[in-house]
């Protein structure tokens, strides 16, 4: 069995109170943090730790921490980024639901860390239900006394609220969210300043996801340079990973950072195989924005070595033959899945979502989409195809958030793997009328027939 | 003061200074265009991406280059920076991407609109803008909305630069118009079908890039190349009243604030300046306003006829001293 330190205590009937919660060695930290260190100890801790970002772009927690202005008279913020509304990532979901105490030790320590007085979650406007659990579990800390005036009667006061979003994708990136927690359009920021050192109230603020908060307590108890000698390199620690799509046990699952991606697939542990004995056709390794991985390069890496769970083997070889961790949405497609439709869905998806603030992402997410509609349907031209690479290249990196890129990649990367199958589309499309279409015959490649033959 | 380097141009400018107002400091080529940002209107920029400018060098202290285009409207410049606008190919290829992005959805309704011939992305667009379109699909129409007596929203040719509603939060007491919904479906609008009255809403059409929002009171009286414009001004208690005059004949069709080159007005004028003082009575008339030549507008020469219009009187004092003498 593998090491767990998120879900170690994930069975134990009644842990989404505060009483079992404590008796599992819940709000140890609190105590260590607030009697024992100093806010900059805490930081440390967490620099060696090696903790990377949870949400999707792994950036060091701990420098992220250290960037925060402390110069500045105004005062500082903690908010939790619990707007987890990436297409197959549904972790902090799991976590807040099971564990709520965990998530707001891990605020507490953190707020501690960084100097916060007021401490905030924005919760995605879907996960209603879990708004009520996390709203009980923090009754439940500020009776015990773990927030409000005098924690454990220090001087350390804070004060942890709940906002809730209205259900926008967008509210997830951190400027967008800040934006909306003050209670306007959420619309991306421009970038610089950076949150900070100007972020909510333009006051200095750090926005960590809610897997990121949840770790900081273990690694107090269990000092960061322990928490360091779990997983492969800069890749430290756990990773609780959403995994989802054709497999024998979809789910949440911890992982050790280095696991093969194999093992995680096949093993019986884990995803347990692909279901009904199918065979494996690709694979979106971390949420819905990240590049897609075709069979070939999903165990192994374009060098042959074999592709582990970690932030560096996922990005082997860039975004030609390798993807990202990002928020560990592990999205499995088998032989019957079609490519074009997939991408047609996600296409969707960011169409819909885009904030219409700036161009390239406003129009170019809607002419994906209905190129990608037209060519799933049978109605393409092979010059569509090129055109979708070169809309999805205009996009990348020319917006003023990730959300652009997030729409872009995902089509790039599902042309340069499988463009045969986006060909086959145009060529026959009396075949492809039926939405089911690789469902009973799964799509061969012409080229590899060919070349058997 | 930070010295920066656009296109080759070396150039000392103070710091904080952004990339795009370095470039207008010196003006002409290198001054990337701008749809969205207005140097009078704080907050504006960053949105249409136009602008954008590869930096090959961040700064004299960390010279490498930053990874992505960025905006210049909203990048301040650093000592020693090196900015790349029109010699880099990279930017002009992805200018060019922004503008059919931009025009993808936009009616291309030229013919019939009060803004051709002084329409910033009619000049973006012929000069970044294919021939043709890549676009197949049918263009997103909105419904038609009623903001008021005097001024025209039409938000199909809308490109969501935002100006407007700046205006509105930073001129006026009180904005009534703003952003809803999301996506390519954002439009502009008076949540719900309120009408834009008050005295400095008139702005919001000199601000606009587009025919999005056009002057009712000039609406299909003339295109705006048949007009003549004339710098003129009258007392006006609410603001500057410098104005320009559209005239036709010895009739106003039409007053605005003085834009400058870049588009932008130089003092934003009140509505009653804008809607209501439409005889040239009114004004005190200080001559022809200066287009720039490769304007459509001064393809009717109205600055030369005013020069060479013949001064009678002086000819007739001419006359009578000759004959006088004789």
């Amino acid at each position: 069995m593998a090491r767990k330190i998120l879900l170690e205590h994930l069975n134990v009937p009644g842990i989404e109170t505060l009483e079992v919660f404590r008796k599992m060695g819940g709000y140890q930290a609190v105590e260590k943090v607030l009697k024992t260190m100093s806010p900059d100890d805490v930081t440390e801790e967490v620099k060696k730790s090696g903790l990377r970002g949870r949400g999707g772009a792994g950036f060091p927690a701990g420098m992220k921490w250290s960037f925060i202005d402390k110069k500045s008279e105004k005062p500082r913020y903690l908010v939790c980024n619990a707007d987890e509304s990436e297409p197959g990532t549904f972790k902090d979901r799991y976590l807040m639901e099971k564990i709520p105490h965990s998530l707001i030790e891990g605020m507490i320590v953190s707020s501690y860390a960084l100097g916060a007085k007021t401490s905030y979650i924005y919760i995605r406007g879907e996960y209603f239900y879990v708004l009520r659990i996390l709203e009980k579990a923090i009754a439940e800390a500020y009776e015990a006394g773990f927030l409000g005036k005098n924690i454990l009667g220090t001087d350390y006061s804070l004060d942890l609220h709940v906002q809730i979003g209205a259900g926008a994708y967008i509210c997830g990136e951190e400027t967008a969210l800040l934006e909306s927690l003050e209670g306007k359009r959420g619309n991306p920021r421009m970038k610089p300043p950076f949150p900070a050192i100007s972020g909510l109230y333009a006051s200095p603020t750090v926005v960590n996801n809610v897997e990121t908060i949840a770790a900081v307590p273990h690694i107090v108890n269990m000092t960061g340079d322990e928490y360091a000698k779990i997983g492969v390199g800069r890749s430290t620690g756990t990773k609780l990973i959403s995994a989802s799509g054709h497999i024998n046990k979809p789910g949440v699952y911890e992982i050790e950072m280095g696991l093969p991606v194999e093992e995680f697939i096949y093993s019986d542990e884990y995803c347990g195989g692909i279901k009904n004995g199918k065979r494996l056709k690709a694979l979106i390794a971390g949420g819905s924005s990240v590049p897609i991985l075709p069979e070939h390069l999903i165990t192994k890496t374009a060098n042959g070595d074999a592709r582990l769970m970690t932030y560096e083997s996922l990005s082997d070889g860039g975004f030609v033959s390798g993807t990202m961790l990002g928020s560990g949405g592990f999205i499995v497609m088998d032989e019957t899945t079609c490519i074009v439709r997939n991408t047609w869905t996600l296409a969707r998806f960011y169409h819909h979502e885009s904030c219409g603030q700036c161009s390239p992402c406003r129009e170019g997410t809607g002419w994906m989409e209905k190129v990608l509609h037209r060519i799933e349907n049978g109605h393409g031209k092979m010059s569509d195809v090129d055109l979708l690479v070169d809309i999805a290249k205009k996009i990348e990196g020319n917006t003023i958030c990730p959300l652009g890129d997030a729409a872009a990649w995902p089509i790039a990367s599902a042309i340069r793997h499988f463009r045969e199958e986006f060909e086959y589309h145009v060529k026959y499309p009396e075949k492809v009328k039926d939405p089911k279409h690789f469902f009973y015959a799964p799509f061969v490649s012409e080229k590899m027939n060919a070349s058997i033959a | 003061m930070a010295k920066v380097t656009i296109d080759g141009l070396e150039m000392e400018v103070p710091d904080g200074t952004s990339i795009l107002n370095a470039a207008r400091m010196v003006g002409g080529d290198i001054v990337p265009p701008a749809m969205c940002y207005y140097s009078k209107l704080k907050g504006s920029g960053g949105k249409c991406r136009t602008c954008l400018v590869k930096v090959s060098q961040g700064s004299a202290k960390d010279p490498r280059p930053m990874p992505k285009l960025v905006p210049s409207c909203s990048t301040t410049v650093q000592d020693g920076m090196v900015v790349e606008n029109i010699t880099s190919l990279d930017v002009l290829e992805a200018r060019k991407g922004v503008v059919e992005f931009l025009l993808i959805n936009h009616p291309l309704d030229c013919p019939v609109c009060d803004q051709a011939g002084e329409c910033d992305l009619q000049n973006l667009g012929y000069k970044h803008g294919l021939a043709k379109t890549r676009y197949e699909e049918e263009r997103r129409t909105f419904e038609k909305a009623d903001i008021g007596d005097n001024i025209k929203l039409h938000m199909n040719r809308c490109i969501l630069c935002y100006r407007c509603t700046y205006v509105a939060d930073q001129l006026t007491d009180c904005r009534s118009h703003g952003v809803i919904n999301r996506g390519d479906h954002a439009e502009i609008s008076t949540y719900i079908s309120k009408a834009i009255d008050n005295d400095f809403s008139g702005n919001m059409i000199d601000v606009c890039p587009v025919g999005a929002l056009t002057d009712k009171t000039f609406r299909f009286s003339s295109r705006v190349w048949f007009t003549k414009p004339m710098d003129a001004h009258r007392d006006c208690k609410k603001c500057s009243g410098k104005v320009v005059l559209w005239e036709k004949g010895n009739e106003v069709l039409r007053v605005t604030g003085r834009k400058d080159k870049y588009g932008e007005l130089e003092e934003f004028i009140c509505n009653e300046c804008r809607f209501e003082k439409k005889n040239t009575s009114d004004w005190v008339i200080e001559g022809p306003r200066h287009i720039d030549k490769h304007s459509v507008i001064s393809q009717n020469h109205y600055e030369l006829l005013n020069n060479i219009k013949v001064d009678i009187v002086k000819y007739q004092k001419q006359v009578a001293e000759r004959v006088n003498k004789g």
